[in-house]
């Protein structure tokens, strides 16, 4: 593989860091060369987060050229078009939760909220397939992000990397009970 | 895998995917670093808590966050002059902290050696400027090593402490965000333990005291080492050249992470230009750098934030009547911000088009593209934060022309709508000092101050003191949520010292304090402290409730709550979402109010903010997988 580039966003306190860290491992127990940078700044306090992940021979950069990336992950509705217009290749593949965290103009009602439709009707202006993830049956919000793992599992959406891959990177993160509860998630989603 | 902070002291080398951060502490293990010192901040925190996370009995060295950065790097120079090697490090503002300490230690006869990581952050993504530091490095004489990746974050750790022993000296690490923070897998050396640390001080391995005529002979010393450095950066390989076959006369000079983005950039090119990675940023190694200018008749430098390389590279070429081109920055928008790929594309692009034919620039490549209006994100205060609720009850008691004064920490947020309290801010602990200088001639208006806990003892105190010595007229309030919150939650001073106590040895009198969630209380005690003539202080007092709620759900039979509204009672005043501003409300298309029960902690502190009582607490109910 030359290159295979993965942009992941969201809100602090979602659980980027984790999600990232088990594609990043996942990849690498696949073998692949990879690497992955988070970039957070004050995300701790609600704002946006954004990690990327680079597989492939010749990466360098753990940063990506804008509108360089095969695969968005978005874990929250807004988040996602903004990585959609700012990361996503054309034709490639948006993965999102649609649920919103409505950013202060939206709570404010400064500005309207984004919708499915709006991320559908982007979607198509850029040629790129986009998958939705429901996480309303989940009985912790804070293993979202193992829905979202679980989900670019059952399509195989990075090339060369198994469901076995990413459950052994869930092995290297996680211990004990947290080990159990979000397997049980990731596995419910990647079958 | 292996617990991280067991894997970071053990004896056999090993393979691990890590951060440039974590990386590191293996490196600072490996060299027999015997005292590492710090104060949070962003970048490098994540360097704390990996050290953090070594089992106690198997810790390799001294750690501690001390009361700041001039404190901290005065710990590890302490224990280097006793026959120690320490490292000290800390975010690219805080280098201006500890100058006044840092800029004297390439003057000393450091027998321990001295590592001092600093992590810059161009493009400003958690600090007040992208001030590069490299200008200072220059001034205070001291050799910089510049990593581009975790691995050579590692690997010039290494070299930094080898260079720092063998030299007697100070060597900077110098880091930048997206190194700090970027992971990949690394090959770790083997060890063995080792302890012993040294209590050697003797002043005849100074001279320790630069007064009078000793200042500059301490210069002259230290102006030699510099001249014994060099022969290290050539032996050790640091700066690295890469020929290419079919140049077509052109040649790139640059150095840390933006080297990673023209190998990444070069892929789309038709021919390669000649590259220089410069692995020693301070001082430069003339006789490598004259030579590539020779090869090339073209050379652009490819530099982050300032024209630190390109006005020495342009001097040297002028000294040696070189005909080299040399293209640096051609505008002022060079100057700022992060060297990503896509700014490097662009400023290669735009140097020699032809280098890259299948390329457009991004401004041309962005009308292609569907735009979409997008609500921003603003940082915002956590569900359940108390600062929220001293902001909100903060603003009744202020006038309409009261001045608020901002400082660094969660709290600095107040300054975003809807609250906008904190209408000026500078840097860690400073409000004080200017609300002094606001309260001049000022009858008028109050002025408010405001100061986090963690800031009170770091650099909040000497303006604290002025204020009493020099009878300004001014209200301080003292953010006090227990932590260091903003970089992750790292103790204080406040643990061992209460500030109540403190203040009040101060001879502060009255000292007034209560918890945040006390909004009318909070509101009456700011009312009366504005009346003060002279200083008042009053303690604004909650935990962080992001460390708290983490606590509790470790503990059994937790259950998390959340409250939810009252349609029927509910009047859609929309105080709660709009003046409250908690981020768990939710504001549905029909006007209602709704709550986003995943963020929700059920702490109820926007009940009050309630005009009707609206507001109920529920408990969570936990079903699904």
């Amino acid at each position: 593989m030359k290159e295979y580039n993965i942009y992941i966003t969201g809100v602090g306190g979602q659980g980027i860091g984790l999600l990232s860290q088990t594609l990043l491992r996942g990849a690498d127990h696949a073998g692949l060369e990879v690497m992955a940078v988070d970039t957070h700044g004050l995300a701790q306090r609600g704002g946006v987060v954004v990690s990327r992940i680079r597989c492939g021979s010749k990466v360098f950069s753990p940063l990506t050229l804008s509108h360089n990336c095969d695969l968005v992950l978005g874990m929250e509705i807004h988040e996602a078009l903004r990585g959609l217009e700012t990361a996503l290749k054309k034709g490639g593949t948006l993965v999102y939760m649609d649920l919103a965290w409505q950013p202060l103009p939206v709570r404010l009602g400064q500005c309207q909220a984004v919708t499915p439709e709006d991320i559908s009707r982007a979607c198509t202006q850029l040629g790129a397939r986009s998958l939705t993830v429901e996480t309303g049956g989940l009985s912790d919000a804070r293993m979202q992000n193992m829905a979202l793992v679980g989900t670019v599992a059952k399509y195989a959406l990075i090339p060369g990397v198994s469901k076995g891959d990413y459950a052994r990177a869930l092995e290297d993160l996680l211990t004990g009970d947290l080990l159990v509860r979000n397997l049980d998630v990731f596995n419910h989603y990647a079958q | 895998m292996k617990k991280l902070g067991e894997l970071l002291v053990q004896e056999d080398s090993f393979e691990e995917i890590l951060m440039g951060n974590q990386a590191l502490v293996r490196a600072m293990v490996e060299s027999k670093t015997r005292v590492v010192t710090s104060y949070p901040g962003s970048p490098t925190p994540e360097i704390a808590s990996a050290i953090q996370d070594i089992p106690q009995d198997q810790k390799p060295f001294y750690f501690e966050f001390s009361v700041n950065e001039k404190v901290a790097t005065e710990v590890a120079f302490g224990a280097a002059i006793n026959g120690n090697l320490a490292c000290v490090f800390y975010k690219s503002v805080g280098l201006n902290v500890a100058l006044d300490s840092f800029v004297q230690l390439g003057l000393f006869n450091i027998i321990g050696g001295m590592v001092v990581v600093v992590g810059d952050d161009p493009g400003a993504n958690s600090s007040q400027n992208e001030q590069d530091n490299r200008n200072i490095y220059r001034m205070a004489r001291v050799t910089v090593l510049e990593p581009a990746s975790p691995e050579e974050a590692y690997e010039y750790y290494k070299h930094a402490a080898q260079l720092a022993t063998a030299h007697k000296t100070v060597v900077v690490l110098r880091l930048t965000t997206h190194v700090c923070h970027a992971r990949q897998k690394i090959k770790f050396a083997g060890y063995q333990k080792e302890k012993g640390y040294k209590t050697e001080f003797n002043k005849k391995n100074g001279p320790y005291i630069p007064l009078t005529g000793l200042a500059l002979e301490m210069k002259r010393l230290a102006m030699e080492r510099t001249g014994r450095i060099l022969p290290f950066i050539r032996k050790a390989k640091l700066n690295q050249e890469i020929k290419s076959a079919d140049s077509q006369g052109k040649g790139i000079i640059t150095a840390g992470l933006t080297w990673l983005a023209v190998l990444d950039v070069l892929e789309r090119s038709i021919y390669r230009p000649n590259l220089l990675k410069l692995g020693v940023t301070n001082p430069l190694e003339r006789e490598g750098i004259l030579s590539f200018l020779r090869s090339n008749d073209q050379v652009l430098i490819l530099e982050e934030l300032d024209d630190i390389l390109e006005n020495q590279i342009k001097a040297m070429a002028y000294d040696q009547g070189l005909t080299t081109t040399i293209i640096g920055k051609t505008s002022d928008k060079d100057f700022m911000g992060e060297f990503t790929p896509d700014k490097t594309l662009e400023k290669i692009l735009t140097t020699w088009p032809e280098m890259m034919p299948g390329e457009i620039k991004e401004e041309e490549q962005k009308e292609k593209l569907p735009v979409v209006t997008l609500p921003e994100r603003p940082a915002q205060m956590c569900p359940g934060c108390g600062h929220r609720s001293a902001f909100f009850a903060i603003k009744k008691a202020l006038g309409n022309d009261d001045i608020t004064v901002a400082d660094i920490g969660c709290h600095t947020l107040g300054y975003m709508p809807p609250y906008e309290v904190g209408e000026v801010l500078m840097c860690m602990g400073a409000s004080p000092g200017i609300a002094a200088g606001l309260s001049l001639n000022n009858e008028k208006k109050k002025v408010v101050a405001f100061l986090g806990d963690s800031t009170f003892f770091h650099a909040g105190l000497p303006g604290l003191i002025n204020t009493i010595f020099n009878h300004h007229n001014i209200t301080l309030i003292i953010m006090e949520n227990g932590t260091t919150a903003m970089t992750g939650h790292q103790d204080h001073a406040g643990g061992a010292i209460k500030i109540e106590t403190l203040l009040k040895g101060l001879g502060i009198e009255p000292v007034f304090a209560c918890d945040t969630y006390s909004q009318e209380k909070l509101t009456g005690l700011v009312k009366q402290s504005l009346k003060i003539d002279g200083l008042s202080v009053v303690i604004a007092r909650h935990p962080c409730m992001l460390k708290f709620t983490r606590s509790q759900r470790k503990k059994p039979g937790y259950v998390q709550k959340h409250i939810d509204i009252d349609p029927a009672i509910c009047t859609r005043a929309h105080v709660c979402v709009e003046a409250f501003g908690c981020p768990s409300f939710v504001r549905n298309l029909d006007g209602s109010v709704g709550v986003n029960t995943d963020l929700c902690l059920g702490d109820g502190s926007c009940r009050p903010s309630c005009p009707e009582q609206a507001i109920g607490l529920q408990r969570k109910k936990n079903e699904g997988i």
